[in-house]
């Protein structure tokens, strides 16, 4: 009967006939549904992370910790080296990340500014490695790395992913919507190509450098696949590949396993909320892994 | 010196504008190749040649660093028909692409219907349903083998609650793959939901108006306007989120393992243990091909869908 009384009022705000409230409550509950079942696990994975065992094989219908124990964060770096591992997820990640700006924007400079010969040829390889699946050149690259003894090292990790064809073409697609005659202007007061790159395109594209940077630098630091077929030396792992060999094999403590995942985590987490929007944009022109 | 050069450039290229022959070819041959080496030749070094390469290897019983390798033809592709293990890893990975991207692309594109809007709240809501498309898999397989451990997991915990005996879904063989399904459809729901937005933003609102007009119900509106007018947008969607999906390996690793008894073990999962535990590379290099095959074949769709929208 209440919904009679309402529904007049709601009808002059909505666009569509039968968006009537029992529908709107609906969309709600839908939708309120799906905001707690994807932020639930992250609540019960930090409050897990200062949970004791008995505390979990006791209580585990409880989300929140009955009484809260640090011994998780204390010996996820007496159990691991996860202060090298961390170091190695920063180093993996982020050279990784700075290479690809210099290469990628370089090369996208080429493909936007310059005319020569094959550079069609050149923008099309590019596109081409675009639809490769990396698992295709997987054993070929470990091969290669095998050969040049760069297994277990960082320039293993880091040289065959310090340029990302996805990354030179969405900066090609942004340098060529700046205006052809601000480089012009440049060019007639006598400077070199390397200069306006430098001087005039890189700080008018930093929206889609900041895009490139925050989405390489996810998916390096996610990757597992990578940095387990490259490294072997615990010394050498990152992150997500440290935290599945050692939680198979070393840790049978759940809180331990569950701060490193919340460590790992961070950076991306403090990223995610000081630059949202370059995430979403870059996720959602590239599609990730 | 070098200012005269400038101010040469400066007249081929301002008053003289064809410039002469020879001096537009020492122009052209120089900068550009220069500019794209160092990502040519990483992009050349380890993607480019590595296709080749690992077609190759694929023909041979590889095996790293030995001295003579033994040539087999097209016999590792013979033996993979005749493996039950690879048409297994095929099955499972058909399996959890198909359900997997139906189910994004439907409760994506509700969901993105649902938050359309500008507002705060709509923004905050986007946000917290896209915040698992940012965490690794690593992570997010991680928590959730945790929580569906019946012993430990909030999920058995919860059937405690109301009597019922928790269920071990990840070590039950026919639970353990829709387990899998599930947290690659909650994990990736928020990413199908971006694109979407972006889709349905760009509808003209006249054809809404229109609609309107004409007294249409919301889901007619859905079915005759919005679907057909984000026919790009779906397609983009399902194609890419089918060669993410192909490409599964870091749930099965994380969670299952590729058990039990095999029911989890996706196609990448089945190349990882052939080529980096049993050193079965060219084996392992076949079973990259079969998966590169798959992919071309869905990105020449996608190709052609785009090439459709730009004619459009």
């Amino acid at each position: 009967m209440s919904t009679d009384r309402l529904a007049p009022a709601v009808l002059r705000r909505l666009p569509h006939p039968d968006g009537l409230l029992i529908n709107r409550i609906l969309v709600r509950v839908f939708i309120g549904v799906g905001v707690v079942l994807a932020l639930v696990p992250f609540v019960w994975m930090v409050s897990g992370s200062f949970r004791s065992e008995a505390d979990l094989f006791g209580n585990p219908s409880s989300l929140f910790p009955g009484s809260i124990t640090l011994h998780g964060y204390e010996s996820v770096w007496l159990q691991l080296p996860f202060l090298r591992l961390l170091l190695n997820s920063f180093v993996f990640a982020g050279v990784t990340t700075l290479l690809t700006l210099l290469f990628d924007s370089l090369s996208a400079y080429a493909l936007a500014r310059l005319r020569f010969r094959g550079r069609t040829l050149c923008f099309i390889l590019v596109l081409v490695t675009l639809m490769v699946p990396f698992q295709v050149t997987l054993i070929p690259v470990f091969i290669e790395l095998f050969h040049l003894g760069w297994l277990n090292t960082y320039q293993g990790l880091i040289v065959p992913r310090a340029t990302s064809a996805f990354g030179i073409f969405l900066l090609r697609q942004s340098f060529i919507s700046i205006p052809a005659e601000l480089d012009e202007a440049a060019r007639i007061d006598g400077a070199s190509h390397l200069r306006i790159y430098w001087s005039v395109i890189l700080p008018l594209a930093k929206p889609a450098l900041a895009t490139v940077a925050v989405l390489n630098f996810m998916n390096l630091w996610n990757d597992l696949l990578w940095p387990l077929v490259v490294t072997s030396d615990p010394n050498m792992l990152t992150l997500p590949a440290g935290l599945t060999l050692f939680g198979g094999a070393h840790v049978t403590d759940h809180a331990v396993l569950l701060a490193g995942a919340v460590i790992s985590l961070l950076p991306i987490a403090v990223a995610f909320f000081l630059a949202q929007k370059y995430f979403v944009a870059g996720v959602s022109t590239s599609g990730l892994k | 010196m070098s200012t005269s050069t400038i101010s040469g450039a400066r007249v081929t290229s301002v008053t003289r504008a064809p410039g002469s022959p020879a001096r537009r070819r020492r122009k052209r041959w120089s900068p550009g190749l220069l500019f794209l080496a160092p990502s040519l030749l990483i992009l050349g070094v380890f993607v480019l040649w590595p296709i080749a390469q690992s077609f190759y290897y694929s023909l041979f019983d590889w095996t790293v660093g030995a001295d003579s390798q033994t040539w087999l033809g097209f016999g590792n592709y013979v033996a993979l028909t005749q493996d039950p293990h690879f048409w297994n890893a095929l099955g499972v990975t058909l399996i959890y692409s198909v359900v997997t991207v139906v189910l994004l692309v439907v409760l994506g594109l509700l969901v993105a219907l649902a938050l359309q809007g500008e507002g705060i709240i709509t923004r905050i809501v986007r946000s917290a349903l896209f915040f698992p498309t940012i965490v690794s898999l690593v992570s997010i397989g991680l928590v959730w083998k945790f929580l569906l451990d019946p012993q430990i997991g909030l999920v058995g915990g919860l059937f405690d609650l109301v009597g019922a005996k928790p269920i071990p879904f990840l070590t039950t063989p026919s639970l353990a793959l829709p387990s899998l399904i599930f947290v690659g459809v909650w994990k990736s729901v928020g990413f199908a939901m971006i694109i979407f937005v972006g889709g349905l933003k760009a509808v003209p609102p006249e054809r809404y108006e229109a609609a309107r007009l004409d007294g249409t119900s919301r889901v007619q509106t859905v079915w005759y306007i919005t679907l057909p007018s984000i026919r790009p947008t779906l397609l983009f969607a399902t194609l890419i989120l089918t060669i993410q999906s192909l490409q599964l390996f870091d749930l099965v690793y994380v969670m299952t393992g590729g058990g039990p008894l095999f029911a989890t073990d996706s196609l990448v999962n089945l190349l990882y243990r052939s080529g980096f535990v049993n050193y079965k590379t060219g084996y392992a290099a076949a079973i990259s091909w079969v998966l590169f095959v798959i992919v071309m074949i869905i990105s020449a769709i996608q190709l052609r869908v785009f090439r459709y929208d730009d004619v459009d």
